[in-house]
């Protein structure tokens, strides 16, 4: 195939394609994105392609390798076409037995296909497990489908007719208000309207402008945009060629963060494809538009993730944010006019050209259009990637979706927005996901990290994970930020060391304020919000840090113990043996005890303990006072 | 913003490569660079302290990081730094004497389901507890 010179052939090619694809009997899809890869997908590939080759079988029967299914916690895992077939957590060596029951007799493997947890159902099919049925997946549904290095995959679910649709039957201005009318909002954070950041960019008069694919996905817990760009990365390189086409840009640039290798290396197959076939570069599809990507590597810096910072970073400097305005639409990039979207607003384009402004608006509430995906991780049972509408409730993604919280523990909060949000307690768990009631409650939409947490979790030692995290990457321009973060941080570690005080409450509250006011970009801004949030809804977790010097959640370590129960020590010398400060004592089948005093509360002794025994517990606040106490009367005695 | 000279753009493209051939950025690259891009040596500086991708020292064979993220976080990565820092007897950041582990953490690696994680040279190691510490290093202290 050569390059496409008008709409036409590239109808035709879609055609030819579907014509020419192999007529496999059954295709086997196999889901190996980061997380796929980490748990061994390379390796069920391998062991596929040999079990098949064996059997004369790889002719008749596909193999085809995507990105994220977004069911992480069942990686690796894989789909046999036709029949819908999913099979979980496998290993190379359950391959042959696939092979040969599923694959040339039909029967389905009972130990491989999914259980719900909870209600002990079984299922068989991809669509009918409750993780994926519930979700609304119109932009993630395709990374089953489309191996991303394979651009026909992505032109057989007609990729780039938006973009041969825009260039040849719309004008720049019906393309903005197409996009004006589906009501889409910047996905990385902000929720800026996205039609309206365009306009804005396309009415400054300029000969070189430049937009730019925000893919430095900085936010801990949220891996949305990596999957995109692993799992189906032509459909964010087509919303933007559509997007420089209404605004009138010339050279755009993706920047992606250097710790997602598999995007790079996807991201740059997909730039060299598009060119080839001239999506890029002089004349697209024939036009007279023409446009260029290039891709950018991040170095590491979290601040980058800000529009202004990562225009810094592109110009090969520090990436530091500077004065808005003059906004970037203004002057950007290189002092050029210049939008920035993030990877999930890109994707979206292309759907709302094909499908329409009207069917994008139906879906999702009054001012939060569309869907959203959103990363369920933490305490929960189906950890995942899931793709909602807006205004779902937050119960359903949690308790529906993600299968509720593991253990069967009960659910504290969740975390949503990255280091910029909050925490949001149980009792808001009916707050409808939008980008409205997410503020109003104090956190916000971010990029859409979910981080559920259990009892298990102290809110304290959360909110300074956070403050640690903040403050590192605190570029250091505004003195607020710089410093105001480190002090939070400083008196968040004298709370979780027992040594807080009754006003620093109060003191970082109003420490929290004045960083928020003081600081020039939203790293600053927003920093303080886990902070406030776990002041107002955990506010008694606080208390008991200052004022009993007990964490409720046994995590803080310098406020709990490790105590081993001596009824129901068996003395096996399991945890004796993996003391690393070897501050265990007794002897086989004689109860064991821990020297407090030498304890570094590493917690191996409860990890390895056996569950039918679980003899080591922890312990916080009077408790622990009466153990420790009882033991150093020993001592004495001793 | 204006002012900057284009070339000034490939500076972190430049300093990817050269960590990439050497494992670090060793001085006489930096010079090189600044003759190329008219940069200054001190704003080469300046930008590539900032940017946690690049390192000033040699790193040592085998590169450990440990993925920090929220949902490691709450799953206990910091158990896992710590127990790697005992067993190596290093601090992140730092490689061990016989330059054979450099430990580095990483804010997140956006593969959440499967914390915490732990990487070796670009291999991926899941859900990690205290106990499946020692195994890793074994790999690779028996490499050689």
């Amino acid at each position: 195939m050569q390059k496409i010179n008008n709409p036409e052939q590239l109808i035709e090619w879609k055609q030819n394609v579907l014509s020419k694809r192999p007529l496999y009997k059954k295709t086997i899809v196999v889901s190996s994105g980061t997380c796929g890869q980490a748990s061994g997908s390379l390796q069920i590939i391998e062991a596929l392609k040999h079990e098949l080759e064996k059997r004369n079988l790889e002719k008749t029967i596909g193999i085809k390798i995507t990105g994220c299914h977004g069911f992480c916690e069942l990686e690796p895992n894989i789909i046999i076409y036709p029949g819908d077939i999913f099979y979980k957590k496998l290993e190379s060596k359950n391959i042959q037995k696939v092979v040969e029951e599923t694959i040339l007799k039909d029967k389905i493997i009972p130990s491989f296909i999914y259980e719900d947890s909870r209600t002990g159902k079984k299922f068989s099919q991809q669509k009918e497990i409750p993780f994926y049925k519930k979700q609304m997946r119109v932009l993630t549904e395709n990374n089953l489908k489309v191996d991303p290095t394979n651009i026909e995959d992505y032109l057989a679910l007609d990729g780039y007719q938006a973009l041969a649709n825009v260039l040849f039957n719309m004008t720049s201005e019906e393309v903005i208000a197409e996009i004006k009318d589906s009501g889409l909002r910047g996905r990385g954070g902000g929720g800026f309207p996205t039609g309206k950041k365009w306009e804005i960019c396309r009415e400054f008069e300029s000969e070189t402008k430049y937009i730019i694919c925000n893919a430095d996905e900085g936010d801990p817990g949220a891996y949305m945009d990596r999957s995109l760009l692993e799992g189906n990365p032509h459909s964010v390189i087509e919303g933007m060629i559509i997007g420089a086409y209404a605004i009138g840009a010339s050279e755009g640039i993706i920047y992606v963060r250097g710790e997602y290798p598999l995007a790079v290396k996807h991201v740059r197959i997909v730039l060299e494809q598009a060119k080839k076939f001239g999506f890029l570069g002089k004349s697209i599809i024939g036009s007279e538009f023409q446009f260029d990507i290039h891709m950018i590597q991040g170095a590491g810096a979290f601040v980058s993730g800000e529009e202004t910072s990562l225009m810094a970073s592109i110009e090969g400097r520090r990436a530091f944010p500077s004065q808005r305005p003059p906004y970037p639409a203004q002057e950007g990039l290189w002092g050029k006019p210049t939008n920035i979207n993030n990877v999930e607003t890109w994707a979206n384009v292309p759907l709302i050209i094909n499908k329409g402004a009207e069917w994008y608006s139906e879906i999702g509430t009054k001012n939060s259009k569309g869907t959203k995906i959103f990363s369920l991780v933490g305490k929960i049972n189906n950890t995942g990637l899931v793709e909602v509408p807006m205004g779902i409730k937050l119960r359903e993604i949690i308790n529906n979706i993600g299968g509720g919280i593991k253990d069967n523990k009960k659910f504290k909060a969740v975390q949503t927005g990255g280091p910029s949000g909050g925490c949001i307690p149980a009792d808001k768990l009916d707050l409808s996901i939008d980008f409205e009631s997410l503020t109003k409650v104090g956190s916000m939409m971010g990029s859409g990290g979910m981080i559920v947490m259990d009892e298990d979790t102290c809110m304290i030692d959360v909110a300074r994970y956070f403050l640690n995290f903040t403050q590192e990457e605190s570029c250091g321009k505004c003195v607020p930020c710089r410093i105001g973060t480190r002090q939070l941080v400083d008196i968040l570690t004298r709370i979780t060391k027992g040594k807080g005080d009754k006003k620093d409450i109060e003191k970082l509250t109003d420490l929290s304020r004045s960083i928020k006011d003081g600081s020039l970009c939203a790293l600053g801004q927003t920093a303080p919000n886990p902070v406030l949030t776990t002041i107002r809804y955990f506010r008694d977790e606080y208390e008991a840090h200052i004022k009993e010097k007990s964490c409720p959640a046994l995590v803080c370590k310098d406020l709990i113990i490790y105590y081993i129960e001596p009824e129901k020590c068996v003395g096996c010398l399991l945890c004796l043996k993996d003391c690393p400060v070897d501050a265990i004592s007794g002897e086989r089948k004689k109860v064991h005890v821990i020297d407090q005093e030498l304890c570094i509360k590493c917690g191996a002794c409860l990890e390895v303990c056996p569950p039918k025994v679980s003899a080591v517990s922890k312990y916080t606040g009077n408790k622990r006072d009466r153990i420790l106490e009882k033991a150093s009367r020993q001592r004495v005695k001793k | 913003m204006s002012g900057l000279n284009k070339d000034h753009g490939k500076l972190i493209h430049m300093l990817h490569d050269t960590q990439k051939k050497f494992g670090y950025i060793p001085a006489h690259s930096i010079s090189q660079i600044s003759g190329e891009l008219k940069i200054s040596e001190s704003e080469i500086f300046g930008v590539l302290t900032f940017y946690k991708a690049f390192a000033l020292e040699p790193r040592g064979r085998h590169l450990i990081t440990i993925c920090m993220g929220t949902a490691c976080h709450v799953r206990g990565g910091v158990q896992i730094v710590e127990e790697m820092e005992r067993k190596l007897n290093i601090k992140v950041g730092k490689t061990t004497a016989n330059r054979k582990f450099t430990l580095e953490t990483v804010n997140c690696l956006g593969c959440c389901a499967i914390g915490p994680v732990v990487v070796v040279n670009g291999k991926y190691y899941s859900n990690i507890t205290i106990k499946k510490v020692d195994a890793i290093l074994k790999e690779y202290q028996e490499s050689e």
